[in-house]
């Protein structure tokens, strides 16, 4: 009936109120209760150094082409060894959304994100952050990638006889 | 001999010297309960949402009326210039001003005895009580519809046309729910139709108080839902409707102007509370004639019921969504004024029939 539809529909949200009024909520109180950002969250990005210490970037200029926002700049520079390198490189905090294209383009990973979310500040110059804040000293994600190791080495042995590289597959090793 | 009662004729300087104090008190609980209802309100909403509500300014948000109060304070005071400033300036004090006379007539506990006098615990114990909140219950349209008015806005002013029509229906669903009231308790004093429902239930259950909550259970919520939609509370606040008018009749106000309509619509909730305490769930006395809840001073009992009523209206404002207009005026005219109607001719046959 219509009038017991009513009447229940008049009552029933009451008691679903009440419930949730015993639930605990799910505030997080921020400054002094902090979520745990899982570790591929895209918050301050830094550049990384090779496992030999060495400086990652060689100043391809990927990230900031891939860069949507172009808050990346940097300038490019040749080394004693022949190597690329950035005399400077600057990241506009301001300007960042936080995409993650640039640690995608990166080819050497020098660029990475990380979860470290809390870089808000009043003074909008500060966010501006050159070389010396960027560069940290560690590997950030992966510990054992060297660019150098894989690139402009010369092919010296055979197909699979190389540093990391795999045998050719024997596609009729895959038959039962 | 009997101690007198306490009047202005047998004791002119004690009399006033009490009523002041009566005053003072009764005053002061109320604004003190006007400021924690809005903390109260965010807390309970808060946690019906599963949110935790105010939690900065003290020990869980506990002084966060102040810091609302002093910030409102402080505010730079806005009069718009095409605003008609005498009412404007006034609309806010005439809605707030009612509101609070009302508390006057709510008796808050049985007759002390002080030296060769009793006193009543009521500011003034008019013999037509219910006739007096009706009609300051009416006046109070006048500040919402004078603030809609001379604000010179549009949003102001459909507010206040919302809430003249508004409590204007709602008025004779909550006035004809308490017509059945006094046909049963043949007085309009509060003092007598609370001193009525103290006695056994129906005369035959003696621990059991005669609420009127159990003999016109149909104007208990005829009134409640009348009362909450003259108050202009959720889901019936048609003039303040934010996602509709901005902010409705106070849009143009700002300042200590708007804490007063905030502090009103509150002052309101509260007197809506007490009344409905007063008039059917006993007012000052204990929900069972046990020696444990009778021990228990009055006062504590018509604030824990006004208390729990307001928290009834809190409960309601974070469960229900905002009624249409058509629905409001259709929910007041053709429900509620016909069951009221029908209520008040049924309780004159049941009456007459009992005699």
């Amino acid at each position: 009936m219509n009038l017991w539809r009513d009447i229940k529909g008049t009552l029933q949200p009451f008691w679903i109120t009440l419930g949730y009024l015993f639930k605990k909520p799910v505030t997080i109180q921020y400054p002094e209760e902090k979520r745990t950002p899982p570790p591929r969250y895209r918050a301050r990005i830094v550049l990384t150094r090779n496992p030999d210490g060495s400086e990652r970037c060689v100043a391809c200029q990927l990230c900031s082409a891939a860069c949507p926002v172009d808050c990346i700049s940097m300038q490019a520079a040749e080394a004693e060894d022949g190597r690329r390198y950035a005399t400077w490189f600057r990241i506009n905090f301001a300007r960042c959304i936080f995409c993650g294209l640039c640690a995608e383009a990166c080819p050497t990973m020098a660029i990475q994100t990380t979860p470290d979310y809390e870089i808000c500040n009043r003074d909008v110059l500060k966010l501006v952050q050159e070389k010396e804040d960027l560069l940290i000293d560690g590997c950030g994600k992966d510990d054992e990638y060297n660019y150098y190791d894989h690139s402009g080495v010369g092919v010296a042995n055979e197909r699979g006889g190389n540093e990391d590289e795999y045998g050719p597959v024997d596609p009729k090793a895959l038959l039962p | 001999m009997t101690p007198e009662m306490l009047s202005l004729s047998n004791s002119p300087v004690w009399f006033v010297g009490i009523m002041l104090v009566k005053l003072l008190v009764v005053f002061t609980v109320v604004m003190l309960s006007v400021a924690y209802a809005t903390w109260c309100e965010r807390k309970v909403i808060g946690h019906m949402q599963t949110r935790l509500g105010p939690m900065r300014t003290g020990w869980h948000g506990l002084l966060q009326p102040f810091a609302d109060g002093i910030k409102l304070f402080f505010k730079e005071e806005i009069v718009p210039s095409s605003a008609i400033k005498v009412p404007f300036l006034l609309a806010p004090m005439m809605i707030l001003v009612p509101a609070l006379i009302t508390v006057a007539v709510i008796p808050f506990g049985p007759d002390i005895q002080l030296g060769d006098f009793m006193v009543p615990l009521q500011i003034t114990d008019l013999n037509i009580g219910v006739l007096y909140i009706l009609a300051f219950a009416g006046l109070g349209v006048y500040g919402l519809v004078l603030a809609g008015w001379s604000s010179n806005s549009k949003y102001s002013l459909l507010g206040g046309i919302r809430a003249t029509a508004q409590m204007i229906s709602y008025e004779l669903a909550a006035g004809l729910s308490i017509i059945a009231i006094f046909m049963l308790s043949e007085t309009l004093s509060l003092r007598g139709i609370v001193a009525l429902q103290q006695q056994d239930l129906w005369g035959v259950c003696s621990f059991v108080p005669n609420w009127y909550v159990f003999t016109q259970p149909l104007a208990f919520c005829l009134f409640l839902v009348a009362g909450l939609a003259e108050i202009n509370r959720t889901p019936f606040d048609m003039p303040e409707a934010e996602s509709e008018l901005v902010s409705g009749f106070c849009t143009e106000y700002s300042s200590m102007k708007y804490a007063l309509f905030f502090m009103a619509e509150y002052a309101n909730m509260i007197v809506i509370a007490a009344l409905t305490a007063t008039l059917f769930l006993g007012g000052w006395s204990a929900p069972l004639n046990i020696a444990i809840f009778t021990m228990i001073p009055g006062f504590i009992w018509l604030l824990a019921k006004v208390y729990f009523m307001m928290f009834c209206f809190m409960w309601l404002r974070a469960t229900f969504p905002r009624v249409r207009y058509d629905q409001l005026m259709r929910l007041g005219w053709k429900v509620m004024l016909p069951l009221a109607l029908a209520n008040v001719i049924l309780t004159g046959l049941v009456v007459v029939i009992l005699q």
